[in-house]
């Protein structure tokens, strides 16, 4: 069932020995290596880790199906009793999945950042620096995907969490990037402890039932998979001021357990409620964008939910809930997007947007959907970002997209920026056949179909509008960057140049993967019309690992016409898109002002933030400085126990203890024979 | 003829009594100091004389000990008492109060 293969550990150390030497380099000794060096050292570590996870997944392929399992484990890590756990990497088919596109995708935009930082090159404001983090992400995130127990999940989890604060925050000197970071950080703990209750709640369910000598294995995924019907059926009491809760006052343990779970997914992944973290995230560099705030790390949450499937395939109700908030995050998301002016922005709700697919998907017991979904998204997504970052490269970091406009003029169709971009928002959109189209196919069919989630049909309903949206927004971006009369400042146009060859290369990279990707989990509807038997190659592979991947019952004439109304969809709001901003330049203005409310609306973003503020944080601040801080800390530990005892014994020796001090030796020494007589009194009788 | 151990720890007492009433009572500092000796040979006298009741040496070779410490005090005693002499042409301890409230 295992076989051992002790060369896997490499592909998440690599990064971290190089994110290590760079570290050590510059942080204690502060000796910034060349840009050459860097470059060589962060990207070779991250090209040599994706060719040895092409050998991972080659060697995974050799294996028969059903034993497609490679574990090393590496060292023991926390023994406590008879409890242990350890350092431990698995490789099954969804994780090569996984580590494929980190390495892969983390190597691209490696490259791409070389370009793109060189200005904090040139000005040495720590090209390195950026490196090692990107490299302490790639080796976080590669650990994440790879743990072969939640313990190791969860620090693969919590380094992502830092990278991502580090690198958001990475040109701290603008006090507002600094916020940035710490508000992702801050939301994203909220989170991880949703994410820390239910491993404890997992474990001590696991362990209740193993034999006590086996407890340790109620951490390993496998262990906990073999021993979890033995608490499937298990039900918990709620407290009864949650009695207002459906199915309460008993719930079964599995919803519990797989609730908190979801909890920490929303926060890594961004869903509502926890999703005002990753349109801040943009002041980041954009690499870090297209990497971790698009690509891979809000993934996490998805690739958990799926790793757990099991988990979920026992707990209806807590499906419901993730196939629900997915659904209502996706469409608001992409209802926000509508009227961002930041492109970045625009593309950070998309991404929120996407990411409420896949867990709409894996909500719906569409595991392999949701995957799916997830690496096409992380290509075309990941290009998007690096387009936009290519964009705002050549109009010298303008992110604007009321003061671009016409850019076709400076960088034609047919230049890489120009036409990955389009490339991009094509895949996005659902265009057949690019990969978007496929993925968000299946994400669909999988909401279709889900019996078992209250109002599926309402979730379909809901998706396929957000694919109108989607169409509407990707377009209106793309319109409003490449066409129409330009708005750019006149002072920029003489200056407008396309980035260099290590920018566009990614670029193009990912274009192709983008276009083509979407083939390797091509629909078995569509290879029925190419001749192909056994077509959805990427569920087949996935399928053993994955919990309720059983075909859909839907006919292949159905299956058809969903997709059409999906692209019928798209279709609308591209044209929507031409009218408004293509034929019709004035009418978008006309159309904010006599509906003015709702555009507000949407331009301040459903007011979530504000009302966090008001609701939350304001209230937190302001109970943390007068009763922590100034009750507390300020009154009880500075005012009472620190200087209240150097109070009373300043008293103590102005009213009376200083009349001892009357500087006359034989009084003292009186005073000591006293004592003497005293000690020795006492030791004799 | 032995001397009963009784007699000789009565007059370690008796000796030490006489100390401890000069170093309190006396006002200048050089009988203080001597003071102080007698105190501290009426603890050598009761050291040699349990040293020799119980038959061991330790006790002698903890009067070397006080002996020599002894010596080192009434040294830098005996400084002091030549620079306040210096100082303040005097050797009462009772003009040397400054160190008070």
């Amino acid at each position: 069932m295992v076989t051992d293969s002790d060369w896997l550990r490499w592909i998440p150390l690599l990064p971290l020995a190089s994110a290590a030497a760079s570290g050590i380099l510059l942080g204690l000794f502060r000796r910034p290596l060349g840009r050459g060096a860097t470059v060589v050292l962060s990207c070779g570590s991250v090209l040599v880790s994706f060719l040895l996870s092409l050998l991972a997944l080659w060697h995974l392929i050799a294996l028969p199906v059903g034993k497609r399992l490679l574990v090393d484990r590496v060292a023991p890590w926390i023994g406590a009793g008879s409890f242990s756990a350890e350092i431990s990497l698995a490789l099954d088919p969804v994780s090569a999945i996984m580590i494929l596109l980190v390495s892969g995708v983390g190597f691209l935009i490696h490259v791409y950042s070389i370009g793109y930082m060189d200005d904090d090159h040139r000005e040495d404001k720590g090209f390195q620096r950026f490196f090692c983090y990107l490299n302490l992400f790639t080796f976080s995130m590669l650990t994440l995907v790879l743990a072969d127990n939640l313990l190791l999940m969860f620090l693969g989890w919590e380094g992502v969490g830092l990278c991502s604060y580090l690198l958001i925050g990475f040109w701290f000197s603008d006090r507002w990037n600094a916020y940035c970071g710490a508000k992702a950080f801050i939301v994203n703990r909220i989170g991880d402890f949703g994410f820390l209750i239910g491993i404890f709640l997992l474990f001590t369910a696991i362990a209740g039932v193993l034999p006590a000598e086996r407890a340790n294995e109620a951490v390993v995924f496998r262990g906990i998979e073999a021993a979890f019907p033995l608490i499937a059926e298990k039900t918990v009491q709620l407290p009864h001021w949650l009695g207002f809760l459906p199915g309460a006052p008993e719930w079964k343990l599995a919803t519990l357990i797989g609730l908190c779970f979801f909890v920490g997914a929303a926060g890594k992944s961004a869903q509502i409620p926890l999703y005002v973290w990753l349109p801040d995230a943009m002041a980041g560099p954009t690499p870090v964008s297209a990497l971790i705030h698009a690509a891979t790390m809000v993934t996490a949450g998805v690739y958990m939910v799926c790793r757990l499937s099991f988990l979920y395939d026992a707990a209806p109700g807590a499906s419901a809930v993730i196939a629900w908030t997915g659904g209502i995050t996706a469409l608001l998301a992409a209802t926000i997007a509508l009227v961002q002016t930041d492109i970045k922005k625009v593309l950070a709700y998309s991404t929120v947007s996407q990411l409420g697919y896949m867990f709409l998907a894996a909500g719906c017991g569409g595991y392999t959907a949701a995957m799916f979904h997830l690496l096409t998204h992380g290509f075309f997504k990941a290009l998007l970002f690096l387009g936009a970052g290519a964009v705002i490269l050549a109009l010298h970091h303008e992110q604007n997209i009321d003061k671009m406009g016409g850019l076709t003029r400076y960088i034609p169709w047919w230049r890489p920026t120009h036409l990955c971009f389009l490339v991009g928002v094509l895949a996005i959109v659902g265009t057949p056949p690019l990969s978007g189209f496929f993925s968000k196919d299946e994400v669909l069919l999988a909401a279709w179909t889900a019996e078992r989630v209250p109002g599926h049909t309402w979730l379909w309903a809901m998706g396929v509008a957000t694919a109108g949206l989607t169409a509407f927004y990707m377009f209106r971006l793309h319109f409003r960057v490449f066409f129409g009369e330009s708005r750019i400042a006149a002072s920029l146009r003489g200056h407008i140049q396309e980035a260099t060859s290590t920018v566009t290369l990614p670029l193009v990279v990912l274009a192709v993967l983008a276009t083509v990707a979407g083939f390797a989990g091509l629909p078995q509807v569509y290879g029925d019309m190419l001749g192909i038997s056994s077509s959805n190659s990427l569920a087949n592979f996935q399928a053993p690992v994955l919990a309720g991947a059983s075909a859909h019952e839907v006919s292949h004439a159905t299956e058809l016409r969903l997709a059409l109304v999906a692209v019928g969809f798209a279709l609308a709001g591209a044209l929507t898109a031409c009218l408004l901003y293509l034929w019709r330049p004035g009418l978008p203005e006309r159309l904010a002002a006599s509906l003015s409310g709702p555009y507000r609306l949407l331009v301040d973003r459903y007011r979530v933030d504000e009302l966090y503020d008001r609701a939350i944080v304001r209230p937190l601040v302001s109970f943390s400085e007068s009763v922590l801080y100034r009750g507390i800390d300020a009154g009880l530990i500075d005012g009472v126990a620190v200087m209240g005892t150097a109070r009373t014994v300043q008293r103590l020796a102005a009213q009376g203890l200083k009349y001892a001090q009357s500087g006359l030796t034989q009084s003292y020494l009186v005073l000591m024979l006293a004592g003497a007589t005293l000690v020795v009194g006492y030791l004799l009788g | 003829m032995v001397i009963p151990l009784e007699h000789v720890i009565g007059l370690s007492a008796i000796l030490f009594a006489i100390g401890t009433i000069g170093a309190l009572t006396r006002r200048n500092l050089v009988v203080i100091l001597m003071s102080i000796e007698l105190m501290l040979n009426a603890v050598n006298l009761s050291f040699v004389a349990f040293a020799r009741a119980w038959g061991d040496t330790l006790g002698h070779v903890f009067v070397l000990m006080v002996i020599t410490v002894a010596a080192a005090e009434v040294a830098v005693g005996l400084g002091i008492v030549i620079s306040l002499f210096r100082n303040r042409d005097s050797v009462n301890v009772e003009d040397v109060s400054l160190l008070r409230w």
